[in-house]
């Protein structure tokens, strides 16, 4: 394991970035905007945004991220550039590391910038600590990359890629007790809802836990990105059968 | 060099989804020769080239690279690869996309520059890959391959869809490094560039046909030209 190879990879890919601003934009942008809708559709229910707002914090820089690392990264697969770099002296860590280092980066600023506009512009009410607010939506956007370098194995193109991003989001959403609360869930999807990222996301952000429900919550959430990390490195095969 | 020979073949066997795309191939490549393998297109000569770096897994036989067991992590720095796809970074400059390599490989900064230099990329160099030629492109992937000064250069169809001009002088470059020691392979589907190597192996559905200096492939087939010869060559086969 090389420190300076990884991080070799992780400019690599930033600069790969700012050739490109209007990714970068839109990763940005979006899920700010899309919080910001939600509290204005709100603005006639007082008290809502508040009780949403927050779980939804998780949602996007996940989606957003899981989307945007599996394109990247079958690129990376499809245009010959992964072979080329592991017929030369790049370990697979440094490779997922490095990508993992800079889609990190970018879902620090996205977090950041989420949360910062909540708690002012968009009236978030301040319950418990902002820093778990922001340290959520950076673990949901590290859960996004994660997931999104290990699923990019399966895509044998970019449309199939774009394909995961509901597969792989849309049961999360439905399971992870935004729409119906996880008790009221029948007994087989409640065992697997208590135990997916995204209930673990919502859960994070629950006001009013004690400090050990909300480091189990982080637990979960490291072990989905390591584990996810692990997979991808995995999927990188020097040789093809 | 500790190696007799940069490349040693023994009955090799590629099977990919139930096809055999090679068929107990056979060759040794000494330090220091220009090779050029040829053969039509979906004759094996990508796969071949791909098992010799060993990322395209053998079904038998053995290959030996400068003296390793073919996919040995030593060989990593020591073989350059042209792929037959550009394998760079569109959304990277010229100079991005050599630096990254460079760094990868451990070399000094100042190899990008060198390389640059080989291809005749350097007024380039800060231009966006996306925005080049094919042509371009695939002087850029040369350039990359360059990068370690590596002992055997493994280049598939390096001179694919460039103008006759930059066809002879990359043909150049290549002799020069072979005359500076590396071994060089180069593949092509066009007949008329086997006039440019020292030996040639010919390659027709994952068999080697021929196995020699071109003049002995004109004497051979009696062809006044190398793309009969080929065809000659093919009529007389079993």
């Amino acid at each position: 394991m090389s420190l300076r190879r990884t991080w070799l990879t992780a400019a690599r890919i930033m600069r790969q970035l700012r050739h490109d601003p209007r990714t970068v934009g839109l990763l940005l942008v979006v899920p700010s905007a899309l919080v910001g809708l939600l509290a204005w559709s709100l603005v006639n229910r007082p008290g809502s945004f508040d009780v949403i707002g927050p779980r939804l914090l998780g949602v996007f820089p996940l989606t957003v991220m899981f989307l945007v690392t599996s394109v990247t990264t079958l690129r990376e697969r499809t245009n010959g550039t992964l072979e080329r770099l592991l017929t030369m002296p790049l370990g697979k860590a440094e490779l997922i590391l490095g990508y993992a280092g800079a889609f990190g980066v970018i879902a620090l600023v996205q977090s950041a910038l989420v949360s910062s506009l909540s708690y002012t512009w968009y009236g978030l009410a301040h319950q418990g600590i902002p820093w778990r607010t922001s340290a959520v939506a950076l673990c949901a956007g590290l859960l996004g990359t994660a997931f999104g370098l290990a699923l990019s194995a399966l895509a044998k193109s970019e449309f199939q890629a774009v394909q995961f991003m509901p597969a792989f989001i849309l049961p999360q959403l439905l399971l992870c007790g935004l729409l119906v609360p996880l008790a009221q869930l029948p007994t087989a999807l409640r065992s697997v809802a208590d135990v997916l990222p995204m209930t673990a996301a919502v859960h994070a952000i629950t006001p009013m836990q004690p400090g050990s429900y909300y480091l189990e919550q982080f637990a979960i959430m490291v072990a989905y990105i390591l584990g996810a990390l692990v997979v991808g490195s995995t999927t990188l095969r020097r040789r093809t059968k | 060099m500790t190696y007799e020979h940069a490349l040693e073949v023994s009955q090799l066997r590629v099977v990919r989804q139930h096809n055999e795309i090679l068929k107990s191939i056979n060759f040794t490549i000494g330090p220091g020769e220009l090779v050029g393998l040829l053969g039509p297109s979906g004759s094996g000569k990508s796969t071949l080239m791909r098992a010799l770096l060993g990322v395209q897994a053998i079904a038998s036989g053995s290959a030996t690279v400068l003296g390793e067991r073919v996919g040995a992590p030593a060989l990593r720095r020591q073989v350059g690869y042209m792929a037959q796809s550009s394998a760079i970074y569109l959304d990277l400059t010229v100079r991005e996309n050599l630096g990254y390599f460079a760094g990868v490989l451990g070399v000094a900064p100042s190899r990008v520059d060198d390389c640059l230099e080989v291809v005749n990329l350097h007024p380039l160099s800060s231009r966006l890959v996306a925005s080049l030629s094919g042509g371009e492109r695939s002087r850029v992937s040369l350039a990359v391959a360059l990068l370690g000064e590596p002992p055997l250069l493994i280049l598939d169809e390096p001179t694919v869809g460039l103008d006759p001009v930059l066809r002879r002088d990359l043909w150049g470059t290549f002799a020069d490094l072979v005359a500076a020691g590396s071994t060089v392979v180069v593949s092509s589907h066009v007949m008329d560039e086997a006039a440019r190597c020292a030996r040639l192996l010919l390659l027709r559905e994952g068999r080697l046909l021929f196995d020699d200096t071109p003049a002995a492939l004109l004497t051979r087939t009696a062809a006044p030209a190398y793309d009969e010869a080929f065809v000659r060559l093919i009529e007389e086969a079993p």
